[in-house]
């Protein structure tokens, strides 16, 4: 029974991740979601390339979301509205409450700001989200009758989650996203010794290991204070949720510490939804906020304010978090353009930047820059970044396939030549194959499925009452009679077998028949013979 | 007299009632002896169902069972046993058994045979189980009978091969609580069960239960801490373990390697995978590192506490756990902390704002690159950074161990110990405190370094800057920047929580005399001296001044430069501190101030203590003054009294016993003060108005004592019979004043007979001290006892008047430590100008605050006094979680305390 797999979208990249899973004759989609830097067709997987012309919802069994970043789920809407899904959507419950807003935020900038039309539209947002089957931590689902799939806490944003996909005996884990270190507002994740065939993994950060979170806090702090206490003002892209919370209760915590009086803004909207969001699902975060909401809860800001477009112009140091974080739409942009010029503010890109994005272009150290209608932007501002992205580094994907202990893997979500590096590692280290596909490629691995099989109590304890007590690492060789009946395998004594088809127990017997010349009389002979045997 | 009859019959007839009480209880024990078997042979006979049965079982065990009927019962019960078909009633006369067995003064060997006998025909797994509990317990009792043991042993090495879980667990378990320990025994014996056991547990660490498997190890540590040397054999097995799919088998199986590694440090493995071979306790401590970054955070905690314990591990090792190599893109990159050594030691002090100076380096050969560390590789570095925040805990106090034993890795585990005072939990942050100030002494903060540990102090907990104020007490500083920036911050947080303020004194007194060349060159600036200019006078009030005046007078104690450089308001500042704050600031040797000078100088003598031996000069003189006249006893022990009280202020080490003399003292001359009053040559009439003076010394004296006895830790015996001797006096004294002012000899008959029971019961108390109290008024007073009891009220006042003359004032020994329990309110302050408001009959919060000094178990003892406005006064129990200890005879009382009032009218 080979699983084969296919991704449409992330495979050696990092942008749209939608992987395509075929497991024991189930077709799972595991995310769904969108490129940005592109505006075009580019930016949504090709669809048509999963069923050539059938229908999505007789070739896919279900669907999974593992968080709400929207190169997770982006495209969610126009996959299952425009061209067409009926079938269930997995996601967790934060991810599922979350999710709606960012792509609502998403369609604003497109279709409003851009003025692009043949998008998808705030009633198919709606519509989508009603196919969405929300699940829990470690809770098993059951999509089907032999399709069952469990979430693992994945610490990447709140709600992120990794899932265990399995069928019969075989089983792929699917980690999203994720996270080994835990930092200011969630924990680290966490999957026990579940043995999948095959895990699939992320690996932004193949190549990369990093410092110690408390480092990297004070560094940041430090930046920013600095800065401040100049009178420039910082800008933070973020993207809405996820990062922009834990930076969140940095500086906050911080502010609080030093007692600063500059203000910190955030941009509006999304912001406040979102913050309700974290201060509900307060289960998702990490000990120490668990631990003392019932005083206050950590979401409960004070010294963070909402953005208004107008304070982009007010004198004075400030500290602002504006979206997106990649720099290449939006409030962040408009901001960028406006605070550019002056050499005494800074911005720090706290995350990945996808190649062809304005944020890329500064990191990578470009000073000038080309804008829509062919200006030049002069960029005199500092530049930072400072690696805040909740990805696992090259220890953390080693450390989660320790854990997991799983027989293949399989890299995605990363960049080629970083990704061969990593695939060496682990087959060195552990010894188990590992694959690295292209956009478009299938792959195929060969698994050993186990078949149960039922056993009678009796005949197992007749069995092994056989003999010394049964080692628990040895196969064991037993007498029984395996029944095939109705897909289902059964080992029985003999004697059940015949009582269950219904056929009298025939016995065979061996005989051969022996000249003997003997001249004696008959009952000698056979006396003879006996005597014989006897001795 | 009537008053005490009716004591006396009240407790005859309270006794009379417990006799009773004792007669009915043991009477009717006696009578349910010979039935309580019987009566449980009845009801379980009568138990129909199996459900009844239990139930009366069920009962039957609520009820004590006393020794001598023990054995019937067993048997009784055993009985039912081999009768009984239910697995569930079984199963509770098997625990029964045990229980019974636990009780005290049974010896249970007559019962082993039937237990182990059903444990043969024994068919349920559950049962099976228990009864091996059972016979568990019976061989804890005879811990002196080997052969039993052994016996024991045997028969749960024949069960070990059971199908169930349970019984598996529970022989092992019986193996590891009774398995014969010398192996002296086990030879003799030549049994063929016991000859290993550790092999036959050892066989049980594959075994396909993990409970059984946890068991197995558990048994083993079991045997080790009874003493037995566990084979390096098991080694191996045990690294094998390590991988096992559940976390109680992992925890007890780090903890197995943790006891073999300390047992044999020294010898050698081999590394699988290569040639090489190292020491075990490297091996262990490598293996034991590998699982700080376990799934499960328990096995995480387990190894993260005994990484601190395992010193023997050589010092290579040791510094990988705090090794983490970076690299970003393949190319090799520098730590933050690499990159703040380097700023500092090339001379740039935190510029921190050169582009890209954490750009990755020189590439890294891909090879050479080892991703899931071997061995020690960062274990701290994991473990600090844990998701939960029992394991960062947890590593702090394994580092904090390790450092104190290498002063090299605690050089090295500093930036590591800094950063952790940024932890977002307080605990952790407290911990990590706590540490870095046990291992100060090996270390020496960089600016850097210290500029984190003094952002710690502007923390909102209390908890958390007495900490930092403690580590910084014994911190080495590099710099003179490094002190002046310490001093900054310090003077910052004394603005910020002006409560702080005896806590920064203190820590400022300890940082000059540290150091004080680094103090030399600050002076001026600390001063606002000028050359040329006169400055202002500081106010000498001012808490920032006092504090920079002692971080400067404690500097120039072993500066003698330093003077030179202060102007004329700051030797009188230091005059006037020096008698204010004497705890604080140093005596020094100031030019030109020869008084100051000469009266201190020589009290710097090393080996004894000037005070101590005025101490005891001044009591020498006091002791031997009977030949002195009345005037002239009365003078000295004023003097001495007032020397004393004076000597407690100046020395606060001494000031418990001085104190503690000089109560005595006081006690003794309101003694012979109150005696040598005119009153007792009056005529009767005119006492009244003149017995004033007596009565109240008597009771300041009875008042003085009682202190004495109860507000000192340290008092021994010796001291606690003078006590009550000079109370006795007290007693005598009141009784001959009231004798002399009363009409009438009916109230004399009830003092009299009382004050003869207490010289009656202070005999009995101190029968052994009463050799050592020739000539005092006790000793003499009970040579007269007999006729004292026959004789009439007036009769003994007079007789006590004569002896309480004639009595010898006895001497106080003093013990060797003796402290003066005491209580400082911090908070709430006495003269706050805002009083506290609230709404009648609501209720409102106090926060206080107070140092309890030698108090021993606060938790019970001390309570909170309120006094309102109009008088009443209100006592309220602290929590005990209230109290903190943070020295030894120290103890912090931050609670809240509520107060509530209805309206004045």
């Amino acid at each position: 029974f080979p699983a084969v797999l296919l991704c449409p979208g992330a495979g050696q990249d990092v942008g749209r991740s939608c992987i395509l899973v075929s497991i024991a004759g189930k077709n799972v989609m595991l995310d769904c979601g969108m490129h940005m830097g592109y505006n075009d067709d580019r930016r949504f997987p090709d669809f048509s390339y999963i069923t050539q012309n059938g229908r999505l919802t007789d070739f896919l069994d279900c669907v999974i979301i593992s968080h709400f970043h929207l190169d997770h789920c982006g495209a969610l809407p126009y996959f299952s509205e425009m061209v067409g899904y009926d079938g269930p959507i997995y996601m967790t419950h934060p991810t599922k409450a979350i999710c709606p807003i960012l792509l609502e935020d998403y369609r604003k900038i497109t279709v409003d700001k851009k003025g692009e039309t043949n998008f998808f539209t705030s009633q198919m947002i709606k519509d989508c989200m009603k196919k969405v089957v929300a699940v829990h931590l470690h809770q098993t689902v059951q999509v089907d009758e032999e399709l069952e799939i469990k979430a693992y806490y994945a610490g990447h944003v709140l709600g992120a989650a990794m899932f265990q996909i399995k069928v019969g005996c075989e089983s792929v884990v699917y980690t999203g996203d994720y996270n080994m270190t835990p930092d200011r507002h969630l924990g680290a994740a966490w999957i026990d010794k579940c043995r999948p065939d095959l895990l699939i993994s992320e690996s932004t950060y193949a190549t990369t290991i990093r410092d110690s979170k408390r480092c990297r806090e004070r560094d940041f702090l430090k930046k920013v204070h600095e800065t401040v206490e100049r009178g420039g003002k910082v800008l933070i892209p973020v993207f809405a949720l996820g990062r922009a919370q834990e930076l969140c209760i940095l500086l906050e915590t911080f502010w609080e510490r030093m007692n600063l009086k500059a203000p910190i803004y955030f941009s509006t909207g999304l912001t406040e939804k979102a913050n309700h969001y974290y201060k509900l699902f307060i289960t998702w975060t990490n000990q120490k906020i668990r631990k003392t909401f019932v005083q206050r809860n950590m979401f409960e800001f004070k010294h963070i304010k909402a953005f208004d477009r107008a304070f982009a112009d007010n004198p004075g140091p400030m500290v602002v978090f504006a979206t997106p974080g990649m720099l290449h739409a939006g409030q962040s942009l408009q901001i960028f353009r406006k605070w550019a010029g002056n050499e005494k503010n800074m911005v720090i890109m706290p995350g990945y930047c996808v190649q062809g994005t304005v944020g890329h272009k500064i990191l990578s150290g470009q000073r000038k820059l080309e804008m829509e209608g062919r200006q030049i932007l002069e960029v005199k501002m500092q530049v930072e970044y400072m690696s805040f992205s909740a990805h696992a580094d090259a220890k953390g994907i080693m450390q989660l396939i320790r854990q997991a202990e799983p027989r293949n893997v399989l890299l995605v979500h990363g960049e080629a030549k970083k990704m061969e590096f990593l695939k060496q590692k682990i087959e060195q280290e552990f010894h188990v194959s590992c694959f690295m596909p292209a956009n478009g490629e299938t792959t195929t691995i060969l698994t050993n499925p186990c078949i149960p099989v039922d056993i009678s109590l009796g005949l197992l304890k007749r069995e092994t009452a056989i003999g010394p007590l049964p080692d628990a690492k040895k196969p064991k060789l037993m007498h029984g009679t395996l029944l095939m009946k109705d897909n289902s395998f059964r080992l029985v004594s003999p004697e059940q077998a015949l009582k269950e088809l219904g056929l009298a127990e025939h016995q065979l017997r061996f005989t051969c028949r022996v000249h003997i010349q003997d001249p004696r009389k008959e009952h000698e002979t056979v006396l003879r013979v006996y005597n014989h045997l006897k001795g | 007299m009537a008053a005490h009859l009716k004591k006396r019959v009240y407790e005859e007839f309270t006794k009379v009632v417990q006799q009773q009480h004792e007669d009915l209880s043991s009477k009717k024990l006696r009578l349910t002896k010979p039935s309580k078997s019987a009566a449980l042979h009845v009801d379980l006979c009568k138990a129909t169902s199996p459900a009844d049965a239990l139930q009366y079982l069920l009962q039957f065990a609520r009820k004590p069972v006393e020794v001598e009927s023990v054995e019937g019962v067993v048997r009784i019960l055993l009985e039912h046993y081999y009768k009984e078909n239910d697995a569930s009633v079984r199963l509770k006369i098997a625990s029964l058994l045990g229980l019974l067995s636990k009780t005290a003064g049974f010896s249970p060997d007559c019962i082993m045979d039937d237990a182990i006998n059903t444990l043969q025909n024994e068919k349920s797994h559950q049962v099976l189980a228990q009864l091996l509990d059972t016979l568990l317990v019976i061989g804890t009792k005879l811990p002196e009978n080997p052969s039993v043991r052994m016996r024991l042993v045997e028969v749960a090495c024949k069960h070990l091969t059971d199908s169930s879980h349970g019984v598996r667990n529970k022989c092992l378990q019986l193996i590891g609580c009774l398995g014969p320990v010398e192996k002296g025994v086990a030879k003799e014996a030549e049994s063929q069960a016991a000859k290993d056991v550790q092999k036959i547990i050892g066989d049980h660490f594959n075994d396909q239960d993990p409970r059984v498997r946890t068991a197995a190890i558990k048994a083993m540590l079991q045997l080790h801490e009874r003493g037995l040397k566990l084979q390096q054999a098991i080694y191996g097995q045990a690294c094998k373990l390590l991988a096992d799919d559940y976390e109680q088998v992992r925890s007890a199986a780090v903890q197995l390697i943790w006891v073999l590694s300390q047992l044999y440090p020294e010898s050698i493995v081999p590394i699988p995978s290569s040639n090489e071979e190292i020491r075990l306790v490297d091996d262990a401590f490598g293996k034991i590192c590998h699982m700080v970054s376990d799934g499960s955070w328990v096995v995480r905690v387990q190894a993260a506490k005994l990484l601190g314990s395992m010193q023997q591990v050589s010092s290579h090792f040791l510094e990988q756990t705090l090794d983490k190599k970076l690299m970003s893109d393949l190319r090799r990159k520098r730590t933050a902390h690499e990159r703040a050594k380097e700023l500092y030691s090339s001379g740039e002090f935190s510029s921190g704002r050169k582009w890209g100076d954490d750009a990755p380096k020189e590439e890294i050969d891909t090879g050479a690159v080892n991703l899931i560390e071997s061995g020690a590789c960062g274990a701290f570095v994991h473990g600090l950074e844990d998701e939960m925040y029992e394991v960062r805990i947890a590593a702090v106090e394994a580092l904090c161990m390790l450092a104190q034993s290498s002063p090299s890795f605690a050089e090295k585990c500093l930036d590591f110990l800094v950063d952790m005072f940024n932890d977002e939990i307080e605990e952790v942050r407290l911990q990590s405190i706590h540490t870095m100030r046990k291992i100060s002494n090996n270390i020496t903060l960089r600016e850097d370094q210290l500029d984190t540990v003094l952002a710690v102090l502007e923390d909102s907990s209390r908890d958390i800057r007495e900490a930092l104020h403690e580590l910084l007490c014994c911190t080495n500083v590099s710099t003179k920047e490094g002190i002046h920036l310490a001093l900054v911050e310090l003077l910052k947080n004394l603005t910020k929580y002006p409560t702080d303020r005896e806590s920064i004194w203190k820590c400022l007194k300890f940082l000059g005399s540290r150091h004080p060349t680094l103090v030399l060159p600050l002076v001026p600036e600390l001063l606002s001296t000028h050359p040329f200019f006169d400055t202002p006078e500081p106010d000498m009030d001012d808490p920032a001044y006092i504090a920079v005046l002692v971080l400067i007078f404690n500097a120039a104690k072993s500066c003698p430069t330093m003077p030179a450089l202060f102007s004329d308001h700051t030797f009188r500042h230091y005059a006037y501190l020096r008698d204010s704050l004497s705890h604080l600031v140093p005596p020094l040797r100031l030019p030109g101030r020869k008084l100051v000078s000469s009266a201190v100088s020589p009290s710097i003598t090393p080996h004894e203590d000037p005070s101590q031996q005025f101490l005891h000069q001044s009591l020498e003189r006091v002791y031997n003054f009977q030949h002195l006249d009345p005037r002239g006893i009365q003078e000295l022990l004023e003097f001495t009294i007032r020397d004393l009280q004076r000597l407690g202020e100046l020395q606060s080490e001494l000031a418990g016993m001085a104190d503690f003399t000089a109560t005595y003292l006081q006690c003794q001359l309101l003694l012979i003060k109150a005696l040598q009053e005119k009153l007792w040559n009056v005529a009767a009439p005119l006492y009244l108005k003149q017995n004033a003076l007596a009565s109240a010394a008597a009771k300041q004296i009875l008042e003085e004592t009682y202190k004495m006895e109860f507000m000192y830790s340290g008092v021994e015996s010796r001291q606690v019979v003078i006590i009550h001797h000079m109370r006795l006096q007290a007693k005598a004294l009141q009784l001959i004043v009231t004798a002399r002012t009363t009409r009438g000899v009916e109230p004399l008959f009830g003092m009299c007979e009382k004050f003869l029971q207490e010289v009656d019961s202070f005999q009995r108390c101190f029968i052994s001290e009463l050799p050592h109290m020739q000539g005092s008024f006790v000793d003499k007073l009970l040579d007269l006892m007999p006729r004292l009891v026959t004789s009439k009220p007036s009769e003994v006042v007079k007789i006590l008047q004569t002896t309480l003359r004639q009595s010898t004032f006895l001497h106080l020994p003093l013990p060797e430590q003796l402290h003066r329990a005491t209580a400082n309110i911090i908070e709430p302050t006495g003269e706050s100008d805002n009083p506290l408001r609230f709404t009648s009959g609501l209720v409102v919060a106090l926060d206080v605050d107070a140092t309890l000094e030698h108090v021993q178990d606060p938790q019970g003892t001390v309570k909170v006094q309120v006094l309102y406005p109009d008088g009443q006064a209100q006592l309220i129990h602290p929590k005990p979680a209230d109290f903190r200890n943070p020295g030894p005879g120290r103890h912090r009382l931050i609670t809240q305390v509520y107060l509530s009032h209805t309206a004045w009218t």
